[in-house]
């Protein structure tokens, strides 16, 4: 062994392989994310406490609690209509002898990727009350019932989070054993009684997952009760905000954050209930329920529900292109592509950071499962679960009063889209680090590379399509965020998203076709990369 | 070329002793196909009232498709199937698998996770009077052994007790027929032997009418009161497990029941001449002088054959051992014979021959042999 070999295993002794530093490093990783969500959420409680002896006052004020109740309402609604939609759809296109069968699940689940508000925009600028379309057609002698208020922010929302329970279904009754279906009929249980008895319990957890998916996307929703005029939390603490009262707004958020707590509970009790149970293994492919010639009258459900969710907004946006002629046109409200830049590339910053964060902490919690690494992985998520509405008034005065110099500018705008989006780069990192064979890695340090260069030339090439996906899924959600985007912009700052928002503020419908179609496309290529990602 | 009708006196007896009772299940020219694939063709078959009848063929040979057609989980393309004289598959006819008697063990025992042991079990009968029920279930529980489980998931028991639920469940609405779709595959080996007995004295106890189905040899010969072999969607040969054994058909089912040697000879004048020797026409089953001049192949099970060591030099013994396996209990040497057919010998494990090594072969039966038309 050479001198400068010894010390070099020397240095590896002493460094534990250099263990030690990365843990550093990596504590140091863990505690500024903690930092990242805590101090600005916390601020809330500061925030609130301004009111002082008002906190209880403002708590049972008659107001709040309509807005609680209204809140809890409208997600019962939402999540109610869910169920009715997805469980029925799951079941035709999985068990049903339904033509186009592959067609129709990826249909049917495409709305998932679209934000309700592009629906509840559509929706209102067509439907709303003294809307266009209602107008023209009332001569017609065709009354159409006008979307606004509860009714219509209902509609919006269920048209658009049902994909979850559908989804959470179908992958339960995938995976259900169809010999228990033929067992129940073998013991005189007719279709029906089957279907009640066995097949429903089978997929209860599934749906309930998928419900309480539902549930947390019609709380934290922004834009479609601001679009419907109801007076929910979301549209509340907007309008509390509008008029200078910080301290009530805080108070709210903090209400609202409780409420998605109580939900995220529920849902976590769920999936912990499904681990471990006995189950059946005898699966010969699903069991086929032939329709014979209903099948073709069944597709109408499907359709039904594309038409009102994709089909409808699309022709109500092409409308409002083809109609927006210089009449729809003022000064200063014309559609300019620098929105569009604007958008790309605040988003395109936020994808570059979150894969930089998300990294680190992906590899780690894939490969080790110390406290730490488990606790890194999962602060983000509360980034993630907290409202945008909320995340962008702790922000907003945060920034405020703390650090003054960030207020309204792009770093504190694409500092809120990376706590909100990053878990999806954690999600698709680690998973494709999962699959990585450490043996790999190995061989790869037995054949002489150090621990970067085996990092580099194994794990690296091979993560590369996870970190794309990552990135790809962060750029896309944040093109379409509204409300942290709306409070957080610098002054004169719009993006495709803040244009549509002014636009159906002054009622100029026709100037928002453009960005709508826009963000309609930019909807389909997420729910492409996401089949893909599904795919792998 | 020679006609093969024989039926061997064993069957005759079991048949006619069957044939005093009604047929409970049968099936009459029943066809299914999948696409252009023939799975089950021309298939006819009768069970009779308290017999445990096993379907016995290789994997492929369409007998999980025939419990399924009678069971109603699958529609025949042709064909009639009657269970208890009413049809329950036709031509003009289907009825639902929850309208008819017929019960399902599933391979994979198909327990319901989401209930417990004494719910799975009242599965079938929960339209019987509460008190009736329960008395139902407390009975079959007792039966297969498991009173004390009543309260368990079917997550908290072993393999073999959850074929004991299963098929108390399957008892439980008293089925006219009870289907059994391979159901020792899941168990482990060690577990197989046992549950096999403990099975059969639970339908037996019942005097349930059962039918089965397998591609272990094995299992069919040691549950069954007969079976039935399976080849190419259609019913090759049925009878008491011995016959079937000792008297096969067809070379196929010679073959499948176990291992199965053949040799070739002429007859003439009441004997027949083989590499074995000089075989009196007596002992092959049911040869007479009208076959004379014949060639046919004589079927030697292992256990029908010795080998000893021949002396050093040419001209002794009778052919030379070409392979050998050992399995445990016994070793079982293929032998080539000197005319070039290949027979099985099973011997004592403690007998031990060499490879290569020169053997006289000699025949040691006590039963009549099966021959077949040479090929």
């Amino acid at each position: 062994m050479s001198g400068r070999e010894r010390v070099g295993s020397v240095l590896d002794r002493i460094a534990g392989d250099g263990d030690v530093a990365v843990d550093t490093g990596y504590a140091a990783l863990a505690m500024g994310l903690v930092l990242a969500l805590v101090l600005p959420l916390g601020w809330l409680l500061f925030d609130a406490a301004t009111l002082g002896s008002r906190v209880v006052e403002l708590t049972l004020d008659s107001k709040t609690l309509a807005v609680l109740g209204r809140s809890i309402g409208l997600v019962t609604v939402v999540t109610g209509g869910s169920i009715l939609v997805g469980v029925p759809l799951a079941v035709l296109t999985v068990q049903a002898s339904i033509p186009f069968r592959r067609f129709w699940t990826v249909l049917i689940a495409l709305p998932l990727a679209v934000p309700s508000y592009l629906g509840a925009f559509a929706a209102i600028s067509a439907f709303g009350p003294s809307g266009p379309l209602s107008d023209a057609l009332a001569p017609l002698g065709i009354t159409v019932p006008t979307v606004e208020g509860f009714l219509g922010a209902s509609v919006v929302l269920t048209l658009y989070t049902y994909p979850y329970v559908f989804l959470t279904t179908r992958a339960s009754l995938l995976s259900l054993d169809a010999s228990l279906v033929e067992a129940a009929r073998t013991l005189n249980c007719g279709r029906l009684e089957a279907f009640r008895r066995v097949t429903l319990p089978q997929i209860l957890p599934g749906v309930a997952a998928g419900a309480l998916l539902v549930a947390l996307y019609a709380l934290a929703d922004f834009g479609t009760p601001n679009f419907m005029n109801l007076e929910v939390f979301t549209q509340f603490i907007y309008s509390r905000h509008n008029a200078h009262m910080q301290g009530y707004a805080a108070l709210l958020s903090i209400q609202l954050l409780a409420v998605t707590a109580v939900i995220l509970a529920a849902e976590s009790r769920i999936s912990a209930d499904d681990s471990g149970a006995y189950a059946s293994r005898g699966n010969r492919g699903a069991a086929e329920l032939d329709l014979g010639a209903w099948r073709y009258p069944a597709m109408a459900m499907p359709a039904l529900v594309a038409l009102l969710a994709l089909v409808l907004p699309i022709g109500i946006f092409t409308m409002w292109f083809l109609r927006g002629g210089p009449g729809y046109e003022f000064a200063q409200l014309s559609f300019s592509w620098s929105y569009g830049w604007n958008s790309v590339y605040v988003s395109m910053a936020a994808a570059a950071v979150s894969v930089l964060v998300a990294l680190p902490i992906a590899l780690r919690s894939a490969t080790k499962g110390s406290r730490l690494s488990s606790l890194a992985a999962r602060v983000p998520y509360v980034g993630y679960a907290t409202p945008g509405i909320v995340l962008a008034i702790a922000l907003v005065s945060f920034s405020l009063d703390v650090v003054p110099a960030f207020y309204k500018t792009l770093p504190l705008l694409v500092f809120a889209y990376v706590v909100r989006f990053m878990p999806q780069a954690i999600g698709s990192v680690r998973t494709s680090t999962m699959q990585v064979d450490r043996r790999l890695i190995e061989a790869a340090r037995t054949l002489g590379r150090s621990r970067m260069e085996a990092f580099r030339s194994v794990t690296l090439p091979l993560i590369a399509p996870g970190i794309v996906t990552g990135a790809a899924l962060v750029f896309l959600t944040s093109m379409k965020e509204l409300p942290a985007t709306l409070l957080l912009r610098p002054l004169g700052f719009d993006t495709l998203v803040t244009f549509i928002w002014r636009a159906e503020e002054a009622g100029m419908y026709g100037q928002a076709a453009i960005p709508a179609f826009v963000l309609v496309l930019v909807s389909g290529l997420s729910m492409a990369v996401l089949l893909a990602q599904e795919d792998n | 070329m020679i006609e093969r009708t024989v039926p061997t006196a064993a069957n005759d007896r079991v048949e006619h002793e069957r044939q005093r009772g009604d047929p409970v299940l049968e099936l009459d020219e029943v066809w299914r196909s999948f696409g252009p694939e023939l799975a089950v063709e021309e298939f006819s078959l009768s069970v009779y009232e308290g017999e445990l009848l096993t379907l016995l063929g290789p994997s492929g040979c369409g007998k999980t498709t025939t419990l399924r057609l009678l069971a109603g989980l699958d529609r025949p393309d042709g064909g009639t199937i009657r269970v208890d004289d009413e049809t329950v598959a036709g031509p003009e006819r289907f009825v639902a698998p929850d309208d008819r008697d017929v019960g399902l063990v599933f391979q994979s025992f198909a327990l319901f996770p989401h209930l417990t042991v004494g719910e799975n079990v009242a599965f079938g009968i929960d339209d019987w009077p509460a008190d009736e029920r329960d008395e139902r279930v407390a009975e079959l529980l007792e039966l297969v052994g498991l009173s004390e489980y009543r309260t368990s998931a079917p997550d908290d028991l072993s393999g073999g007790q959850r074929q004991r639920v299963a098929l108390a469940r399957s008892l439980a609405p008293e089925p006219d027929v009870l289907l059994l779709d391979e159901p020792f595959s899941n168990l482990d080996v060690s577990l197989r032997t046992e549950m096999r007995e403990e099975v059969r004295n639970i339908i037996k106890e019942t005097g349930v009418t059962a039918v089965s189905v397998t591609h272990d040899q094995e299992e069919a010969l040691s549950i069954s009161d007969r079976v039935a072999v399976i080849h190419d969607g259609s019913v090759e040969q049925v009878g008491r497990p011995e016959v079937v054994f000792e008297q096969p058909e067809s070379r196929f089912v010679a073959e499948f029941l176990g291992q199965a040697g053949f040799v070739s000879g002429e007859l003439a004048s009441e004997a027949v001449e083989t590499d074995l020797g000089t075989l009196p026409a007596d002992v092959v089953e049911g040869l007479g002088p009208e076959y004379d001049g014949a060639t046919i192949d004589v079927m030697v099970r292992p256990d029908d054959l010795v080998a000893t060591p021949a002396a050093e030099g040419p001209g002794d013994g009778n052919g030379e051992i070409v392979h050998r396996e050992y399995t445990g209990p016994s070793f079982v040497y293929q032998v080539r014979l000197d005319g070039g057919d290949v027979v099985y010998c099973e011997h004592n494990h403690a007998d031990n021959l060499e490879l290569d090594q020169r053997v006289r072969v000699d025949l040691q039966v006590d039963h009549p042999l099966a021959w077949f038309p040479a090929e």
